[in-house]
């Protein structure tokens, strides 16, 4: 017997195989808790929840046929997903939508604050060309507000580039849709991003991590740059250290209701915001994720604690969480050349190297 | 900007000026090692690692025969593709080379062939090969040790009558000099047997590593292939006996932090059966594990453990107290073979296909079949025969002394061994005439000007390059012999950002005292807790190792000894900084960053 599909479902229960309903970002957020990685605790409104929504607000599919009826004109993709975002944005969500979410929120942070997150249901490499298009809120408080956040989720599903991505590859709009992520928000000393392999050179052998002052939205929307570790899966050695003008930092506003974007404080801009060991411990649980999937990772971390000067009293110093994985795709999708294959005697390979003009 | 317009770059060997009262320097050197005008074409370091100081006149051997008996082998005897010798010259006392290298496909080709049949023969019987090479050089150590230095008394041995030898032993004085030359040139033949295929085997493994894993650094391409039971660490091993037998047989009280080993010694053979044991236990280390030279067997005044015990007995009141308090603990063999091993693996395991799994599997085993012999040819080469050499070398000088020549022994070696033909020359004729020998008047002024003259090329600054800079240096020997790349060569070339910038040769960040050493034999002077800063080290050096925080080099790859050293010690290490022995003075506090091999003096 099949229960109901679910509304709104706790994150831990997620796993990769709930991809289709509850999106990558849930599902990889849910492997993560459930192989013991910290992660935020959370929910997950549904790809159903939003097919209720979108069955509420377009009944007849008229919203969806004029975009599928749209012609690769940028300016008419520009109007009509305009039009459609706005019809999504503002439309109150169904009841039964709208209590789940309601009662789930104040389970999971009782009036705190949280991150609203798009988690995308698609399966292709579209998931990767997409990152970063779909929306995200940060410091969201109160049951209104993450109503509000969890449409505006929704509604960047028509943003100008995801719909004209669609209209290209010709998908169907009704099977597009979108999970969104609602997560405690979490206040850390530092931030950022970090890659299981190099993603300048594809070394498969280190984490690249990279890292800013406050939250990692800094640097997501580039406006620092950020400091660079690059640490050997091997031997822990860290093998690359730069450290980068982070000229700016966010960082929850004090009432929690959205991100404060300040100028970093002077002695803060030009210093390393992570040491060595918390370096090291990073690539750790890197590594961990690698093998958790197996296959290389393109993870968001935070690392919780005050920006000395600037925030203080947020909770347990020292403690990372990690706040996205999915699979790293550039490196993937290029594949490599063998650096050598065998020979019939082990000297072959000498001989090779040094009959070798210059 | 210099005259043509250029952009910086390195002198011209014709642009070097005579150091300030050293300009009869030339006097010293062989024709054969100055700079010819054609010498400006072409690019030339200097080779601080083997000749961070300037040539005393005999110690020129080290190069002229090591780059006879290298060439030869590349050249001529295996016939490497790519390159055929290295060419060195002397200017200021200080020794530059150039490889000579092979461009032309066609020519590449003809000699792959001979390469191939010729290296593949030595690779494929290494073990066996090896085990032959360590018995002649065993014979070669055992001729150089029995080489007699004539004594020439008033009247010869009656036995030259009784036994109708008819040959007078002043003839014996040059034979046997010349035989302890060629012995060294035999010596350093056998020396590079084998070594530049050994290195061949790295390069190949390192370059792998450095395809598949960009990000690797060159210390954990070395760790995976090091052996573990290396000759080089038993000197150090006996030292570690001998603190035990100290405190065993109660005489540990003497080994005390900065104590003279003269004293020592004394003190000990009055310290009944247990002084007596323990001085029995010193006699049996001492030979051979204690013909280690405080450098590395390129000067006559690195002297070896055997000759001068004030290195070994510095180590041994830090062993002694270990012992004391339990805490000298034997190598960790076990463990660093696992980490080792567990390195490797891992590494293995993060190859995309089993084809390069296998390739890898190929080039690892072939370096560690060919490292035993690469890591400890040292050993039995620049320190156990080499001692030997220089002390035949200096019984040689204490005759020329005796006969008035010298003004003392240790003055032969400022001689090249052709002027010491002509000064035993000499001294057979006198000996033989019944009159004195005319060398006094001809030699003492020369070496007392020479020994003026090394003293102010002490003080000249050689340029760590010279000619135009490559296009590209991607010769990864070069690389890991000497730690030059194009990265060092640019380094060079734009000095004084206030960070001392090296190789990275052993990870780990750490802060202190720095103690800044430019010759091995103030090696007594190192405290605990110290940062050490050198020109280079040798393996004699391991015991300071045990006292010091972090080791900076200004010479020196991956493979380089202070690099193996402080890895095995687990100290931050810096080398081949090029000058930091210059830019560091004793006493400064000093930051080391052994991950991103960068030092900066810090107050």
């Amino acid at each position: 017997m099949r229960p109901e599909p679910a509304l709104v479902r706790r994150l831990t229960e997620v796993r990769a195989a709930d991809r289709s309903a509850a999106g990558g970002k849930a599902a990889g957020l849910g492997e993560l808790a459930a192989a013991g990685v910290p992660v935020p605790a959370g929910l997950v409104v549904t790809a159903e929840a939003f097919g209720a929504a979108m069955a509420a607000l377009d009944p007849s599919g008229s919203i969806r046929a004029r975009i599928e009826r749209l012609p690769a004109d940028a300016a008419a993709v520009a109007r009509t997903a305009a039009e459609a975002r706005a019809a999504v944005a503002a439309a109150p969500l169904p009841p039964t939508v709208a209590d789940q979410v309601t009662a789930a929120y104040a389970e999971l942070a009782g009036g705190q604050p949280v991150a609203v997150r798009s988690s995308a249901t698609m399966e292709d490499s579209a998931q990767a060309s997409f990152a970063g298009l779909q929306d995200s809120y940060l410091g969201v408080q109160g049951s209104h507000a993450v109503l509000g956040a969890v449409r505006g989720c929704w509604a960047s599903l028509y943003n100008d580039e995801s719909v004209s991505y669609r209209r290209r590859i010709g998908l169907p709009e009704r099977d597009v849709a979108m999970a969104v992520v609602v997560q405690r928000m979490v206040s850390p000393r530092a931030a950022g991003v970090m890659f299981t392999r190099s993603p300048v050179t594809g070394d498969r052998s280190v984490v690249a991590i990279e890292a800013t002052w406050g939250l990692g939205s800094a640097l997501v929307a580039g406006v620092v740059t950020p400091d660079g570790f690059t640490v050997s899966k091997v031997t822990g050695e860290i093998t690359g250290r730069k450290v980068g003008a982070k000229l700016r930092l966010h960082c929850l506003e004090p009432n929690g209701r959205g991100v404060a974007d300040l100028e970093t404080p002077a002695g803060l801009r030009d210093g390393p915001c992570l040491s060595d060991d918390e370096a090291r411990e990073l690539a750790r649980l890197a590594r961990r994720v690698e093998d958790h999937f197996g296959a290389p990772q393109d993870i968001e971390w935070a690392l919780l604690g005050d920006i000395p000067g600037v925030t203080h009293g947020t909770g347990p110093a020292g403690r990372i969480v990690l706040l996205q994985t999915r699979p790293e795709t550039a490196w993937a999708a290029r594949g490599t050349a063998p650096a050598a294959t065998p020979k019939p005697r082990a000297s072959d390979h000498v001989l090779g190297l040094f009959g070798k003009a210059r | 900007m210099t005259a043509d317009g250029g952009a910086a770059g390195f002198p011209l060997p014709s642009q070097i000026a005579d150091v300030p009262g050293a300009e009869g320097w030339r006097s010293m050197y062989p024709y054969f090692t100055r700079f010819q005008p054609d010498d400006d074409e072409r690019f030339w370091f200097y080779n601080s690692m083997h000749f961070p100081e300037p040539m005393p006149a005999f110690d020129t051997i080290t190069a002229e025969v090591p780059y006879s008996a290298i060439g030869a082998n590349t050249a001529r005897v295996f016939v490497f593709p790519t390159t055929l010798g290295i060419e060195h010259r002397i200017v200021n006392g200080r020794v530059y080379i150039t490889a000579i290298p092979v461009t032309d496909p066609d020519e590449i080709a003809r000699r792959a062939a001979v390469f191939g049949e010729r290296a593949s023969y030595y690779y494929e019987n290494w073990d066996a090969l090896y085990e032959g090479w360590k018995a002649r050089m065993r014979d070669l150590i055992a001729e150089i040790e029995g080489v007699t230095v004539p004594e020439l008394p008033e009247f010869e041995d009656a036995a030259v009558v009784t036994q109708s030898r008819g040959v007078a032993q002043n003839h014996y004085v040059r034979e046997n000099f010349h035989r302890c030359i060629d012995l060294f040139s035999k010596m350093w033949h056998h020396h590079t047997e084998m070594l530049m295929l050994g290195y061949g085997a790295y390069v190949v493994f390192f370059q792998f590593c450095k395809q598949a894993f960009p990000e690797i650094t060159d210390q954990t391409v070395a760790r995976m292939v090091a052996g573990i039971d290396v000759i080089m660490y038993r000197p150090d091993d006996e030292l570690r006996k001998l603190a035990r037998l100290a405190v065993d047989a109660g005489v540990d009280d003497l080994f005390t932090e900065g104590c003279a080993p003269d004293a020592v010694l004394a003190a000990l053979a009055g310290r009944g059966e247990g002084g007596k044991r323990w001085l029995a236990a010193l006699d049996a280390a001492r030979d051979p594990w204690f013909n280690v030279s405080t450098g590395d067997g390129f000067y006559h005044h690195h002297r070896s453990w055997a000759d001068d015990l004030t290195v070994p007995f510095a180590a041994l009141p830090r062993y002694v107290a270990q012992v004391r308090d339990g805490t000298l603990a034997a190598r960790p063999t076990e463990a660093l073979r696992a980490e080792r091993d567990r390195i490797a693996a891992e590494y293995r395991g993060l190859l995309g296909t089993d084809d390069e799994k296998a390739a890898f599997d190929q080039m690892l085993g072939l370096c560690r079949r060919v490292f035993p012999f690469v890591e400890d040819h040292k050993f039995y080469c620049e320190h156990w025969f080499t001692s030997q050499f220089f002390g035949k070398i200096r019984q040689f000088g204490a005759l020329l002394a005796r006969f008035g020549v010298l003004a003392e022994a240790e003055d032969v070696f400022q001689l090249h061994h052709t002027e010491i033909d002509q000064a035993l020359a000499d001294v057979m004729l006198a000996w033989a005439a019944g009159g004195p020998p005319l060398g006094a008047a001809h030699f003492r002024p020369l070496i007392a000007e020479r020994k003026r003259m090394l003293a102010a090329m002490r003080e000249w600054s050689p340029p760590p390059a010279l000619g135009p800079v490559p296009e590209a240096l991607n010769d990864p020997a070069v690389h890991m012999l000497w730690g030059v790349t194009q990265q060092t060569i640019e380094s060079w070339l734009r000095p004084d950002s206030g960070e001392i910038r090296g190789c990275g040769a052993s990870s780990g960040v750490v802060e202190g005292v720095a103690r800044v050493l430019t010759d091995v034999n103030q090696i007594g002077e190192v405290r605990a807790g110290e940062i050490l800063v050198c020109p280079v080290t040798a393996p004699s050096w391991a015991p300071v190792f045990g006292k010091i925080k972090a080791a900076v080099s200004d010479i020196g790859g991956s493979m380089s000894h202070a690099a193996i050293v402080a890895r095995e010690y687990g100290m931050p290490a810096v080398v081949g900084t090029g000058d930091a022995t210059k830019r560091i003075r004793t006493g400064q506090l000093v930051r080391v960053d052994g991950d991103r091999g960068t030092v900066r003096v810090i107050g």
